[in-house]
């Protein structure tokens, strides 16, 4: 099940179902031409919130403006984006720093999303089984996700602080390591501290999308398994797995999508340091903090083509994994 | 050795109260530590304590008065609520033709409405800069409340248009025999039983306005029109070079705890809204 074309259940039913024939035909033509009209204010506002404003940004990605007078520009064609001149390579593309948030992003994005679904399975499996103080683990869970994502970059590091942070206090206590380590200012480590928060605060969510897609799971297939003498593993693998992946596939778009646009959690936790910058801080950096809103606008671009891109691959995954679900 | 059946089911009971008491210490834990924090001051703050210490007060006062977080507070609440107002009263109608009739088009507008709910901000940062100085909306409150449509309003109607699906016919049917007309059927069928998806969708969509960081960032540039997590972000002590951990757990706190009671008050719907879009999606 892809989220390009969702069940259409309900809708269209209803024409159908009214009684009367002689109306049928007219009421459906009627209803069709009021949801244009109904739907109309929700494009109008669309387009300009976000259709408009994109159409520019692709448009000043273009033009050599400034922040401070955004006015006055000149077309540059693609030098944003790549221009050589004097046998050097100038523009985004021949960036460093760019290439280097590129690896950051996708680095994060897969380690972390990685982490969340293993966790978030475990999580998921464990609320789905019965045992007093169930009730606790599911409030408890929605802690993280409902802390906002700048809360949680200061506490973790508060906590990841190199001298008096609770993290290095409990390895030390525990033996784990012989000196403090400096979590946020190392390079090595400072990706692992952005992506050990983002974790925390982004489990719940994927451990509640898994647990509402087991609790659908009928429980009479996992009998008739376990009669047949199916390991848990085998149940898990041949039952659990197959009737829940269309809801994983969703839940991975989700967080991939969420974890391609990171920006606030390493602004504030590594306050966007080049080990850790991400290609939505480095676009901002350009355009914000250097003031070239040109070669801000082209990073932008270059953002918004990498996710579409990597949105593509999923909806295409989806796809040939759609046919195959219903032969099951 | 064989375990009994009675035996394995108490191994596996044990695992499973062991597991889920570390994975609810590890969720309330950083909250925990932050509380502990913001009531401590002077040296005691720099000491790993893991049990409360001291009670004092004066963080909560430096961040909310001094530094202005309380200011910003208010800012967030406005935003936010308006943002979401505003988006919910648009995506009714919208959702409602989505959701309940059927017409050309459909499928295209609804795969662009999910498309842009997950568009990366940054793409459209600067387009968005160039508009709100030419509604002369520069750091006001309102180019925040207008930047935030972006993705809202994907949400509201995305959720809304699911939540609409669910409805039965029959109702929509006896309306139609009695004659009522298709803003009749919204405005007295429909409103009346979505009221709990309205909330729903409403406080998950606050939540998503509440925690921006990014426009809030770039569209504001006054203290006194910041919202909440600007100003933590930024929250400057005394001197350059020392954070005022004190104080920026203390407004940490007050920013969080009003938003984790009400998520633990509508608990049970927010899980159905958060997995409803997606599970059937």
């Amino acid at each position: 099940m892809n989220p390009k074309s969702p069940p259409m259940t309900g809708v269209g039913a209803l024409p159908a179902m009214v009684p009367a024939s002689r109306g049928k035909r007219s009421l459906q033509a009627r209803r069709s031409r009021s949801a244009w009209l109904l739907v109309a204010p929700t494009l109008i506002l669309l387009a300009g919130v976000a259709g408009w404003p994109l159409v520019r940004t692709v448009f000043y990605s273009f033009t050599d403006a400034l922040l401070d007078a955004p006015h006055e520009y000149l077309f540059v064609g693609l030098a944003n984006y790549l221009e050589f001149a004097d046998g050097e390579a100038y523009g985004v593309l021949a960036d460093p720093v760019w290439w280097r948030s590129v690896r950051n992003t996708l680095w994060f994005t897969f380690v972390s999303v990685s982490m969340e679904l293993v966790l978030g399975m475990a999580l998921a499996l464990l609320m789905n089984q019965k045992f007093r103080g169930q009730g606790l683990v599911r409030t408890a869970i929605l802690v993280p996700w409902a802390i906002p994502t700048i809360v949680t970059a200061k506490m973790f590091s508060w906590m990841f602080h190199d001298q008096y942070g609770t993290i290095n206090d409990l390895l030390l206590r525990v033996g784990l390591i012989d000196a403090p380590l400096a979590w946020i200012a190392e390079p090595g480590l400072s990706m692992w501290a952005v992506v050990l928060a983002d974790v925390w605060k982004t489990v719940p969510f994927m451990a509640l999308m898994l647990l509402a897609a087991l609790q659908m799971v009928p429980s009479d297939l996992y009998e008739a398994a376990r009669v047949d003498g199916a390991s848990a593993w085998q149940r898990f693998r041949r039952i659990t797995l197959p009737l829940i992946m269309p809801a994983m596939i969703v839940a991975l778009i989700f967080r991939t999508m969420d974890a391609l646009r990171v920006f606030d959690l390493i602004y504030v936790l590594t306050s966007n340091s080049e080990a850790t910058i991400s290609i939505s801080g480095y676009a901002r950096n350009q355009m914000v903090a250097y003031q070239e809103m040109g070669v801000g606008s082209a990073a932008s671009v270059l953002v918004f083509l990498m996710v579409a891109g990597v949105a593509a691959v999923f909806l295409r995954i989806g796809r040939f994994s759609e046919p195959r679900e219903k032969q099951s | 050795m064989k375990l009994t059946r009675k035996q394995k089911q108490n191994v596996s009971r044990v695992w499973i109260f062991a597991a889920s008491a570390l994975a609810v210490v590890i969720c309330v834990f950083p909250l925990y530590y932050a509380i502990l924090t913001s009531l401590r001051t002077g040296q005691d703050l720099f000491l790993p304590n893991y049990l409360p210490t001291t009670f004092h007060w004066d963080n909560y006062y430096t961040a909310l008065v001094q530094n202005g977080v309380g200011r910003s507070l208010l800012n967030s609440v406005v935003v936010a609520t308006v943002t979401v107002g505003a988006c919910l009263l648009v995506s009714i109608s919208g959702a409602f033709a989505l959701a309940r009739i059927r017409f050309r088009g459909q499928k295209g507008i609804l795969f662009t409405v999910l498309c842009v709910s997950m568009f990366p901000q940054v793409a459209v940062l600067s387009g968005m800069f160039e508009l709100v100085r030419f509604l002369g909306l520069y750091d006001s409150l309102g180019a925040l409340i207008l930047s935030y449509a972006t993705f809202s309003l994907p949400f509201t109607i995305w959720v809304l248009t699911t939540f609409m699906r669910n409805i039965p016919v029959e109702l929509e049917e006896a309306a139609i025999v009695d004659g009522a007309s298709l803003w009749v059927i919204i405005t007295r069928v429909f409103m009346p039983i979505l009221g709990p998806a309205l909330v729903t969708t409403g406080l998950l969509a606050f939540i998503g306005a509440w925690n921006e960081f990014m426009f809030a960032l770039t569209f504001v540039l006054s203290t006194e029109n910041r919202t909440v997590p600007v100003a933590i972000a930024l929250l400057q002590g005394a001197s350059q070079y020392e954070l005022p951990w004190g104080a920026i757990m203390a407004a940490s706190v007050t920013v969080t705890l009003p938003i984790i009671v009400l998520v633990l008050i509508f608990q049970k719907r927010i899980v159905g809204g958060l997995t409803a879009g997606a599970v059937k999606g």
